[in-house]
């Protein structure tokens, strides 16, 4: 653990970085908590310090923000929206997974990775030939129309993700199940999800955080302020004309963020083993 | 092992018995994700090629097939050329500053301190936080009259507060600005990603190297960083990937203005095809993404290929 000393010099520049990054990619929301408590008169004033309270706090933007706005509506929009798709997801993905990683060999590697590959496939590309597929399914405009797309960018990234899991099991422990006389799929079911928890955990954070981070599907197939999403509606429907009630706005924002960058962050390492591939052994 | 071994052999012929079945229910298990994804990933992938050699508008009903008049007259037109630049310059300005950043960042938060998790959380808030609400707190940081940014410049004597620079306003600096935003969302990404690359590299070669009297550039460059160069791969490919298909900061930033000077080809495509309604013209400037896609997609399997292979 005791490696050769580093110099002075390394270390200062070490930290400089460190203290540098962190104050760079975190002042956003440093200045949305800043802004939320601020009055509207200190707001918008130029000759005001901005990094100081000129006039008490206030929870004025707040009270607007839950009050009179769809706010909690879209973060329940949301929350419905999170955990549908997480169903579907599991669904589809856990048996999907376990398919690849155990029961078709060499194949099911091959599949596998073209299943990864339909991750990139971008919303961008596919956004107007599936508003029309939303639209034959009579779902434009409703949370329908997201629930149902979104597993489109869930479902392949957990059955690469899970399959990673599902490999690192012993075979030997499935085998002795069915020396005990449980069938493949018994096994799986009373066997491999139970001791898969943590890998089903992951996939479930994940998808439920992408729900959240999505941002044009749900702009594109969603055209009324009530059904929409946190991530579409603050940003676009807490602004009315031109004004913008940066107040209640930076609100918002601070507000569905943390909770999910918290969550976020405890699975970060999981997900990360996911995008390296084989790159990293 | 070798009982292990011998076991085995003698259940071999019942193995190959069971395996037909185990087949058919791994068959069984993975059909439903299959249908479910040739179902909305497949068919509109289909479709999207169909409407950007077609005639569709979203009240048309019909369908014909119209070869390649799309593509001309998407071609012909200065905000096509315009995206196209712009995706381009948005994609590898943003992309040299994150992977310098990550580099940087990660090497120095790769031996353990106090605090270290904390420092991480904040490090990571830009990705982990839902995107189009950190770009909408830059949105207010770089407002045109209460931007702190020009406060602080003003207070340093760099702008005159009464006639700031306008972020967003003019074409050069909405570009920077926008390049600027979208870093920020994925410095941390990059970063996580080479954090995992370095841990993987065994700590006594660099040490070894510096006993051996090679400085701290020596060893980065003749040692650290060749040993990081797939991971290195792996990110920029994913970051490529999710630069040159994404719209969301520049549509929240400035929605593709002034006059389509900061526009990308996802951003333009959306005003085209969703909000103008012009299905077939919207799908044609989608079209323009699926080379990137499919060269990433390409390099992406042969990095995957010889990790596994090494």
């Amino acid at each position: 653990m005791a490696g050769p000393r580093r110099s002075p010099l390394t270390r200062l520049g070490r930290w400089l970085i460190v203290i540098g990054f962190a104050v760079l990619l975190a002042f956003p929301f440093y200045w949305m908590a800043i802004t939320t408590f601020k009055q509207t008169s200190d707001l918008y004033n130029v000759e005001h310090d901005p990094f100081v309270f000129n006039a008490a706090p206030t929870l004025d933007h707040l009270r607007l923000l839950f009050g009179e706005t769809l706010f909690l509506r879209w973060f329940w929009n949301t929350t419905v929206a999170g955990a549908a798709v997480v169903a579907i997801t599991l669904v589809l993905a856990v048996p999907a997974a376990w398919a690849l990683a155990r029961l078709t060999g060499q194949w099911g590697q091959q599949l596998g990775i073209g299943i990864f590959l339909t991750y990139l496939v971008p919303p961008t590309l596919l956004f107007i030939p599936m508003s029309r597929v939303v639209s034959w399914l009579g779902l434009q405009d409703t949370l329908w129309a997201i629930i149902v797309t979104y597993p489109t960018f869930t479902v392949p990234f957990s059955i690469w993700l899970l399959m990673g899991f599902f490999k690192a099991i012993p075979r030997d422990l499935e085998d002795a199940a069915l020396v005990d006389g449980l069938t493949r799929f018994g096994a799986f079911v009373k066997l491999v999800i139970p001791i898969s928890v943590s890998g089903i955990l992951t996939v479930v954070i994940f998808s439920f955080t992408l729900v959240t981070q999505e941002f044009v599907y749900a702009l594109t197939f969603i055209s009324s302020a009530e059904h929409q999403t946190v991530g579409v509606g603050v940003p676009i429907y807490l602004v009315r004309g031109d004004v913008y009630y940066w107040g209640s706005l930076m609100a918002a924002c601070l507000i569905t963020s943390l909770p999910i960058a918290v969550v976020y962050n405890l699975f970060l390492d999981r997900f990360i083993a996911g995008f390296t591939v084989g790159a990293v052994k | 092992m070798a009982v292990t071994g011998a076991a085995l052999e003698r259940e071999a012929p019942r193995r190959r018995r069971r395996v037909s079945g185990a087949t058919r229910l791994g068959v069984a298990l993975f059909s439903p994700a299959l249908v479910y994804i040739l179902a909305l990933l497949g068919l509109p992938l289909v479709l999207a090629f169909l409407y950007s050699v077609g005639d569709v508008t979203v009240g048309s009903v019909g369908y014909e097939f119209v070869g390649l008049e799309n593509f001309r007259s998407v071609v012909e037109s200065p905000s096509f050329r315009r995206a196209l630049v712009n995706s381009f310059v948005f994609t590898i300005a943003s992309q040299v500053i994150v992977i310098v950043c990550a580099n940087a960042l990660a090497l120095a938060l790769r031996e353990r301190f106090r605090g270290r998790g904390l420092v991480r959380f904040l490090i990571l808030l830009p990705w982990v936080a839902p995107i189009s609400l950190g770009a909408i707190g830059w949105k207010w940081i770089l407002d045109s009259i209460y931007s702190v940014v020009n406060w602080v410049l003003a207070k340093m004597h760099l702008v005159n507060l009464f006639d700031p620079p306008m972020w967003l306003g003019r074409p050069a600096l909405a570009m920077a600005s926008v390049i600027a935003v979208h870093s920020w969302r994925m410095i941390p990404f990059s970063t996580v990603i080479l954090l995992a690359g370095l841990t993987s590299i065994p700590k006594e070669l660099p040490e070894a190297a510096a006993v051996d009297g090679a400085g701290f550039w020596r060893t980065h460059f003749e040692i650290t960083l060749p040993m990081m160069r797939p991971i290195i791969n792996v990110a920029l490919l994913f970051g490529v990937v999710f630069t040159f298909t994404d719209m969301t900061v520049v549509y929240i930033l400035t929605r593709g203005g002034p006059y389509d000077s900061t526009q990308v080809l996802p951003s333009l495509a959306f005003q085209t095809g969703v909000l103008g309604s012009d299905l077939a013209e919207g799908a044609a400037i989608s079209m323009f993404l699926v080379p990137i896609l499919v060269a990433v997609a390409a390099l992406m399997l042969r990095v995957a290929h010889r990790a596994e292979v090494v």
